[in-house]
């Protein structure tokens, strides 16, 4: 410990600077708590701040969680350890906000959008307004046909949705449940459970004591949602999505993704328990609502981003499209073919099934049928009920979807 | 083994991990350095093969310690992980008590539950060292459990006890170095995150790379490594299904040194391509136009980095 106070006076400085960081990290929505603050100056005690970086890396280290959130450190690091102005912005976020952001000069990068807010925050009346604001960037849009607009789920009629949200508020999804490697005691089990029945020796005074039992516990596998929200799906993702709250929060394990001409990832948003919240930030994060639909290309990135992160354990794959592809099906069968391979069973509903003389035309539908293990309408709640059925109905070998779909059109 | 004392800055975990054959960025030292100097445990994730299991082995031999392994698998219980009782002998215990006619319930039950009949699985061997001196824990491929078992790791991490009912808490004397990997085959739960020191194991660059393949395959050639590094490089670098990790590029140098190469050629690439790539798709997409294209880029780059030297 140094006694000289200048020293002393740069040390407490940086213990300020480097709480001020942190808090400027939580407030652009990394899980930050007090017992990292103090983690984060343990480190930075430890490594010293001679070099930059490790001092970057010993902060890192300490307040990220996840590969994703790497980038949002980075670019806050960058902005608050070299910026010459540091002090000034600190000041600003210490101070009451004042309306409006401070101008700044024309050679300064823009802040990243949630770091930006995150160091002035909008106050609450002003959030109101900013959401009601409807300028459409569209420098990012992958093709006139993605229209970047938000979903308006306030259209619905009132009666209509409180009718809609009733009866999909109590639809269950019933998948079938399978043994894992964990055991339970039971009284008709399949194995000695031994540690109890020596519990029971002991007291049993030298008397023959009955054997213990235990079987294998069951369990539902992960399911995985990925959705069509394209122009051609519209009409039933508004309905599906209240679904997919629904068996989102009726269990765990539940991903869900929707795709149009990219694709999201909204478990998080979903997993809200109030149904209104939840779409509303689905809304927010999805920006290809009602456009194109590019499903080999969707697929595809599902595959490689996503696939080993969430397939473990014998995941249940829902793939909820009509397969009317933009792309005319190219290279869909190849990724069709992939994630039929890494999953336990792949179940395909298809809203155009409702019609009884649909025929698998459409180049998307036929590069895709091979490889589904069931192939179901979804285009109203009786045949989201009739679901529960199909799941309980054990699996087939592959391609036994797409006869029995060919003789059921003969027939 | 005499144990090592800790280093004392991140240089020094630098150099101790390359002393022992672990090329490692600065990035990756500084959280080794902060897990040993902070005592937490160091949670490592990354795709397959880049090195995180290796971690874990050279810090147990560099600071003179045992490693105590755990591989983690669908379903793993507390009597795979941690301990068990020893049934068989309790059962003999028992009979014997019996034959002898002296059997009180509360003697009994106390002599049969007691560390002689404990047998000892790795989280208590790591609690509760042989040699006394706090080994390195490694808990590898955390993914591949279920949540229950992440949940019970929980207590072990923070306090570095187990509690078994029949004995109460077992406490660590001296808490194990502890490092966790996981592939990322699902996510792990924050509340174990959130104990640890969280770093993103990444491919290395070039230079590493070539450190890594001339120390662990002394046999090949320099210019066959140089252009076996480049061609890997240009390879992670493609839209790929699994890319080659390091343990990938090791192997396939090493199958290089094999069939006595000390060139690559557009047909041993062909050839050898299964060492380096893992999954038809991406073998197939490596046509031998590209894999032309490739080998002679490698070439090139190595050839300019030996008229440099």
């Amino acid at each position: 410990m140094s006694t000289s106070p200048t020293r002393l006076f740069a040390r407490e400085r940086l213990a300020d600077n480097v709480l001020h960081f942190c808090r400027v990290l939580r407030a652009a929505g990394l899980p930050v708590g007090p017992a990292k603050v103090i983690a984060a100056l343990e480190a930075v005690e430890a490594v010293g701040v001679e070099r930059r970086d490790d001092f970057r890396a010993a902060l890192e280290s300490v307040l990220i969680e996840r590969h994703e959130q790497r980038t949002l450190f980075d670019q806050a690091f960058e902005l608050f350890w070299r910026n010459p102005r540091l002090l000034e912005r600190m000041m600003q976020l210490l101070l009451p906000k004042v309306y409006g952001r401070t101008p700044r000069s024309e050679t300064e990068a823009p802040l990243p959008a949630r770091l930006a807010e995150a160091l002035s925050p909008v106050r609450r009346g002003d959030r109101e307004l900013y959401d009601q604001e409807t300028t459409i960037d569209a420098a990012f849009t992958f093709s006139p046909r993605e229209v970047l607009q938000s979903k308006d789920f306030e259209t619905m009629s009132a009666a209509e949705l409180a009718e809609v949200k009733r009866m999909i508020a109590q639809l269950r999804l019933p998948l079938p449940e399978l043994p894992i490697r964990r055991n339970v005691p039971a009284d008709r089990g399949t194995a000695i459970d031994l540690r109890a029945t020596l519990r029971a020796m002991t007291s049993a005074r030298g008397a023959v004591v009955p054997l213990e039992w235990r079987r294998r516990r069951h369990r539902s596998p992960p399911l995985v949602v990925l959705c069509d929200i394209s122009g051609s799906m519209d009409r039933y993702a508004r309905m599906l999505l209240f679904f997919l709250h629904a068996i989102t929060n009726d269990r765990d394990r539940v991903h869900t993704l929707l795709f149009g001409t990219r694709l999201t990832n909204i478990t998080r948003h979903l997993r809200r328990r109030d149904v209104d919240i939840a779409l509303a930030r689905v809304s927010a994060a999805v920006s290809d609502w009602a456009g194109g639909t590019r499903i080999g290309a969707c697929l595809a990135q599902f595959n490689r981003r996503w696939s080993r992160r969430l397939l473990g354990q014998g995941a249940v794959v829902l793939l909820i499209s009509d397969g009317l592809d933009s792309d005319v099906g190219q290279g869909l069968s190849r990724e069709m073919e992939r994630l039929a391979k890494s999953c336990r069973r792949l179940i395909w509903l298809n809203p155009l099934l409702r019609y009884d003389k649909f025929e698998a035309r459409p180049a998307g539908i036929r590069a895709m049928l091979p490889f589904v293990d069931d192939f179901l309408p979804v285009h109203n709640l009786d045949s989201l009920k009739q679901l529960a059925g199909a799941f309980a109905r054990p699996r087939m070998p592959r391609g036994r979807a797409e006869a029995e779909f060919a003789a059921g059109l003969g027939a | 083994m005499t144990t090592a004392s800790l280093p004392a800055s991140v240089d020094a975990a630098l150099a101790l991990l390359e002393q022992h054959d672990y090329f490692a960025d600065r990035r990756l030292a500084t959280s080794v350095f902060l897990a040993l100097k902070m005592r937490r445990p160091l949670f490592l994730e990354g795709e397959a093969g880049v090195g995180k299991t290796e971690i874990a082995k050279v810090l147990a031999r560099s600071l003179g310690r045992s490693l105590v392994r755990l591989q983690c698998y669908e379903g793993l219980d507390t009597a795979s992980a941690v301990y068990e009782w020893n049934y068989p002998r309790q059962m003999i215990e028992i009979r014997l008590a019996e034959a002898q006619g002296k059997i009180d319930r509360e003697t009994l039950a106390s002599n049969i539950f007691t560390e002689r009949f404990l047998i000892r699985r790795p989280i208590l061997q790591a609690l509760e060292p042989a040699d006394g001196i706090a080994p390195v824990l490694l808990i590898d491929e955390l993914d591949r459990t279920d949540e229950p078992f992440e949940a019970y790791l929980l207590e072990v991490l923070a306090e570095y006890q187990v509690t078994i009912p029949e004995l109460g808490a077992i406490r660590a004397k001296e808490p194990p170095i502890v490092v966790i990997t996981s592939n990322r085959t699902r996510e792990i739960h924050d509340a174990i995150k959130r104990r640890c020191l969280y770093h993103w194991v990444d491919y290395p660059n070039a230079e590493r790379e070539l450190a890594i393949v001339r120390r662990k395959v002394p046999g090949a050639d320099v210019r066959l490594s140089r252009e076996v590094v480049a061609f890997t490089q240009r390879v992670r670098g493609m839209d790929l299904f699994k890319s080659p990790g390091i343990a990938e590029t090791l192997d396939w140098a090493e199958a290089l040194v094999a069939l006595d190469r000390i060139r690559l050629d557009p047909e041993t690439v062909a050839n050898t391509l299964g060492a380096l790539l893992k999954y038809q798709d991406d073998i197939g997409a490596i046509t031998p136009e590209v894999a032309t294209r490739l080998v002679a880029e490698a070439h090139a780059e190595a050839a300019a980095i030996d008229a440099a030297s």
